[in-house]
């Protein structure tokens, strides 16, 4: 169990390794198995009736469940693993997504709703970095990777065409190539 | 010429391999929660399984954090499906019993689950010494910044979290940090804490 574990973490590194080197960003990348020390086993079983303060006319509103879905789709779901809220049928997430819907509800903004859960749960629960501090490292790296390879390429092209006349004269191995 | 190209490829290496190392040494499960040191979230929750002794409050009553000024508050989020939770309870409950009479209210705060499945619970495990309140719609969990059970937070006597402990709490870990928040509370000075951490989770469910 313990050594599955770590070939996991190794695999996984690995993977994030390649993910950042070829320029993809890796916010959602999946994880290890996320935390919760437990979950429910049998969801079914385990109807909870959600307490809701909106109103009949919100409940059925597409506008508020386009822009809770909007939003949902932006928070990473806490017993998931690198899925966002709007796509988890977690009963936590589904909850989570209740909560969304009423602060939209309520006037907040957006921004307002992402606000609180990084509030709750910190910068984490957020499935894209802000690009700021050291998450700049994220959105940067991978332009840096690939300018720093074509930059590297056009060094060596260049190399090699600049060395190509000097060897051409007296090296046999030429003659095949023409 | 082979130096050169040694050091090229050992500069490429280094950083990859020390990110994998990083990588290594971080807990995939270890959430950092923004809560300790910050003002407790409020809430109002009735109480379900209301507890024994000196530490019993009425089933139904209502329990607001605002009535708590003044005392320490352990607040352990659990659920009857939790099988970690199972590690935790009788350490909670003989601790709690310790503590009556004293500013420390313990709490249960039933997560993702129902009263009917709690109260079963907790008959099974040979009773619990606090009172236990139902969080319908997980919302005081998620206020918290809930992702799982057991999860343990202490609030010092201003409210104020002061210490957020992942997975099972020991007898230990219960007594020092409510004795640390109850003498800073005797003695005026701000509570110390504000950290967090996480136990071996032991009889996680999987």
């Amino acid at each position: 169990m313990t050594n599955a574990r770590t070939l996991a973490r190794s695999l996984i590194g690995v993977a994030a390794v390649l993910t950042l080197a070829t320029g993809v960003a890796p916010a959602q990348a999946p994880e290890l198995p996320a935390a919760p020390q437990g979950a429910p086993q049998d969801s079914g079983a385990l109807r909870v009736k959600v307490q809701g303060t909106l109103t009949d006319t919100q409940k059925n509103d597409p506008a508020l469940d386009a822009a809770t879905s909007a939003v949902a789709a932006q928070l990473r779901c806490p017993v998931c693993q690198g899925v966002a809220i709007q796509d988890s049928p977690s009963e936590l997430a589904q909850q989570m997504r209740m909560v969304v819907k009423e602060q939209l509800a309520s006037g907040k903004s957006a921004d307002e709703v992402k606000a609180y859960f990084v509030s709750k749960y910190g910068e984490w629960i957020l499935l894209e970095p802000q690009a700021h501090g050291f998450n700049i490292v994220i959105y940067a790296l991978p332009v840096l990777l690939v300018v720093g390879g074509a930059v590297l390429l056009v060094f060596i092209v260049r190399k090699w065409t600049t060395a190509a006349p000097a060897t051409a004269g007296g090296a046999s191995r030429t003659d095949g190539d023409e | 010429m082979n130096w050169k190209r040694a050091s090229i490829a050992a500069a490429t290496a280094a950083p990859v391999i020390g990110l994998l190392a990083w990588g290594l040494t971080r807990d995939p499960n270890s959430i950092p929660s923004p809560l300790p040191g910050r003002e407790a979230p409020t809430f109002a929750l009735q109480v379900f399984a209301p507890g024994q002794g000196d530490l019993m409050r009425p089933a139904g009553d209502t329990v607001r954090l605002t009535d708590l000024r003044g005392k320490v508050v352990v607040l352990n989020f659990w659920a009857s499906w939790c099988l970690a939770c199972r590690d935790e309870h009788s350490a909670l409950s003989e601790v709690a019993q310790t503590y009556a009479g004293q500013p420390v209210q313990f709490l249960g705060v039933l997560y993702n689950d129902v009263p009917d499945k709690g109260t079963a619970w907790i008959a099974e495990m040979g009773g619990q010494s606090y009172p236990s309140v139902d969080d319908p719609g997980a919302r005081v969990a998620i206020d918290y910044g809930l992702y799982g059970v057991p999860e343990t937070f202490f609030l010092d006597a201003n409210g104020r979290v002061a210490y957020k402990h992942t997975g099972p709490v020991t007898p230990g870990v219960v007594r020092f940090k409510v004795d640390s928040l109850m003498a800073a509370a005797q003695q005026g000075v701000p509570a110390p804490g504000a950290d967090t951490a996480v136990t071996t989770k032991v009889g996680k469910a999987q």
